[in-house]
């Protein structure tokens, strides 16, 4: 099946849902990594929206991006709990860790505000982070 | 057959639960996979026997089996962490196993819903209203007056919305709820469902959450006869704080930008596609079930002081030595919470400042730890409890950045509606640059030709200080909702008490 038959197919999932848009918009991205140009007309059409409006809501919410990134990810969360156990101290190893290979992108609370240090790789979680333990979950990302 | 008890839950998990359970069953015992008692600083936390070992790893297990380790912490519901608390909410927690309806059954589930629709549903709405209840989003709305209006509200089809998004740092009573608890959950929504006659629900849940998003899935399907007709969807957000706020979830489960709505009308008249909507926050709907059995509500009521009824899952974080969720009347000093609680700062240096409430929250100096735990006292000093979440900070801690931090969060996560919040947030981001290392040039956007009325020679930094207050100003009183409106309690409070952390460098 090429992309646009399998986006074809998320849509008439939803398509008899209230509120049809993220749904749709998040299997997308699950998907194929990202929300294109080319996804947008298609949804936009199936949904018989402007392709303005679909563009404006991918842009607006932190979890869909316009283009795929290949990197691994590492998301390594930088709101106030976290700070307060040092992760800035960290940032700097974590990155350069990651060199080129993995992408640190900062989230703003993962819910687990009295065990910082925290990062999530995927849907597992890791707390109690040192420099150290930083460093590996980076590295075997 | 010895009988393991270790919990699933998020934190648990992230801390090593799952390594630790399958070590036990490999070597034959029974696991069972519980709530959190919330006592984060022990997770993984095992029970065996109805004793406790806190973060414990393979390798403690022979010795606990073998009735010698020296990981045991006693019975657990006698800790002292627990002892102290007044459960309600989460009376459960850490005692049954999340997605077991036997278990819920067994420690009362369903008796507010089977009670409730026993009631006319303004009978239901006026024991809410009796209970004192107020929303535990953030705002603490009388919960019983907003289920009024939506009973009262003309329409034919009206909606119960769970506000689920809790993206406030410091904070994670609603993800231990829906993980630990997810019954009690849908259990409030449908006793509110019955109250203003509803028949769909929604939980918009953020995209960080998704254990809860897969405990809440399959605790709906489990629960779905017994809530019938009433049916509940689990809707996830896609990573933007703002949609937290009421009316810009309500946008985003309609799949429009997170743009905060102007009130009115207030969602309980137009709310979720133009319809009447109850719209809550786990801990409020949560509470819902308890307040609506047999004398529910008077016992609510008989806790907590002045207008703050009832009991707050108050969530401990940050440099703490003892974190995790302690739920508790109202009235409870930061200091007792701190110290007698919390046991301190995790790092054992001295504590320098407390965030009460999330990034919206002021931070809170050591001189006023005595205020008691409740909405009016917090606002008379110009903070707010929020969520309840409370974020401890040591004495190494720069209020300066964490003043810098507020407005960076506010610029990277304004909704774009009101220009206090989407352009003030990223101005007050380059004036405490300035006032932390004044510059001697003239600010960039100060020196554009179209900018007629600003000085043309360097401002001082006494006057970045009175221009930042000015701007803070602005702020609070010209944006739509609270995260352009609430900024400025952060700074503001951190430059008042901690001035020495705005000062250059030499
Ligand atoms: C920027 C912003 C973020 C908010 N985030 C949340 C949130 O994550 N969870 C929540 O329940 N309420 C949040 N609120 C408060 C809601 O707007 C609203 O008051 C609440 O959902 C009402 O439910 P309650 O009366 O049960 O508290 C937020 C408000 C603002 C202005
Ligand atoms: S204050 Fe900020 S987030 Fe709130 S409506 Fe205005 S621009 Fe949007
Ligand atoms: S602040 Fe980092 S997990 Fe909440």
């Amino acid at each position: 099946m090429n992309n646009s038959a399998r986006i074809d197919q998320i849509i008439a999932t939803h398509a008899g849902r209230e509120g049809p848009l993220l749904p749709i918009l998040h299997d997308v991205q699950k998907e194929f990594g990202c929300v294109d140009a080319e996804a947008e007309a298609q949804i936009a059409h199936g949904l018989n929206l402007s392709r303005a409006e679909v563009h404006g809501v991918v842009s607006f919410y932190h979890d869909f991006t316009a283009a795929a990134d290949p990197r691994a990810v590492v998301q390594i969360c930088r709101a106030e709990a976290c700070k307060a156990r040092g992760v800035e101290a960290l940032i700097g190893a974590a990155e350069a860790a990651a060199g080129g290979r993995v992408r640190i992108s900062t989230v703003y609370c993962l819910g687990l505000c009295s065990v910082g240090p925290n990062a999530r790789v995927g849907s597992d979680l890791h707390a109690r982070l040192d420099e150290a333990a930083l460093v590996k979950l980076v590295q075997s990302a | 057959m010895t009988i393991v008890r270790i919990s699933d839950d998020a934190l648990a998990l992230a801390c090593g639960a799952d390594t630790v359970a399958n070590a036990f069953a490999e070597i034959g015992c029974t696991v069972e996979r519980t709530s959190s008692w919330g006592m984060h600083w022990l997770e993984p936390l095992v029970e065996v026997n109805g004793t406790g070992f806190g973060t414990v790893t393979p390798d403690d297990i022979s010795a606990i089996l073998e009735n010698c380790s020296t990981k045991s912490i006693g019975k657990i519901a006698d800790h002292p962490f627990i002892a102290r608390q007044q459960r309600l909410s989460f009376a459960r927690a850490g005692r049954t196993r999340p997605l077991s309806l036997e278990d819920y059954e067994a420690t009362g589930g369903w008796a507010g819903l089977t009670r409730a629709r026993s009631l006319m549903p303004d009978a239901v709405v006026s024991e809410v209203t009796l209970s004192g209840l107020r929303g535990r989003g953030g705002a603490g709305f009388p919960a019983g007056i907003k289920w009024q209006t939506v009973a009262g509200a003309a329409g034919a089809r009206k909606y119960v919305v769970c506000n689920a998004d809790e993206g406030d740092s410091g904070t994670f009573a609603d993800r231990m709820l829906m993980e630990g608890d997810p019954f009690q959950l849908i259990e409030g929504m449908a006793i509110a469902a019955h109250a203003v006659g509803a028949t769909l629900g929604y939980i918009y849940v953020r995209s960080e959450y998704p254990h809860a998003i897969a405990k809440l899935k399959a605790a709906i399907a489990l629960a779905a006869e017994i809530i019938a007709p009433f049916q509940i969807e689990v809707r996830v957000g896609a990573g933007a704080y703002v949609c937290g706020e009421e009316t810009s979830l309500l946008n985003s489960i309609e799949g429009k930008r997170g743009e905060v709505r102007a009130k009115p009308p207030l969602p309980a008249h137009s709310g979720l596609f133009g319809c009447p909507t109850v719209i809550n926050n786990v801990l409020t709907l949560a509470a819902i079930p308890h307040i609506l059995i047999e004398g529910g509500a008077a016992l609510y009521d008989s806790h907590g002081i002045a207008r703050s009824k009832g009991t707050m899952p108050i969530q401990i974080a940050g440099n703490v030595k003892h974190g995790g969720l302690f739920e508790t009347a109202f009235g409870i000093t930061l200091h007792a919470l701190i110290y007698d609680i919390g046991g301190g700062t995790a790092s054992g240096r001295p504590v320098k400042a407390v965030q009460v409430g999330g990034p919206l929250g002021a931070y809170i100096h050591p001189d006023r730890f005595d205020l008691p735990f409740c909405y009016e006292a917090y606002a008379g000093v110009d903070a707010l409890i929020g969520h309840g979440g409370v974020t401890v900070f040591d004495d190494t801690a720069d209020m300066g950045r964490m003043a810098r931090f507020a407005m960076e969060f506010c610029a990277a996560e304004s909704c774009g509606k009101c220009t206090p919040c989407r352009i003030g947030s990223t101005r007050g981001v380059e004036l405490i640059d300035r006032i932390c290392a004044p510059q001697a040039t003239v600010d960039a956007v100060a020196a554009l030709p179209q900018m007629h009325n600003a000085a043309k020679s360097a401002r001082s930094r006494a006057e970045d200080i009175a221009l930042l207050g000015d701007l803070c100003e602005t702020m609070k009183d010209a944006s739509l909702c609270a995260l352009g409106g609430f900024t400025p309690y952060p700074v503001l409070s951190a430059l008042q008490h901690w001035p020495e952390d705005f000062e250059p460098e030499v």
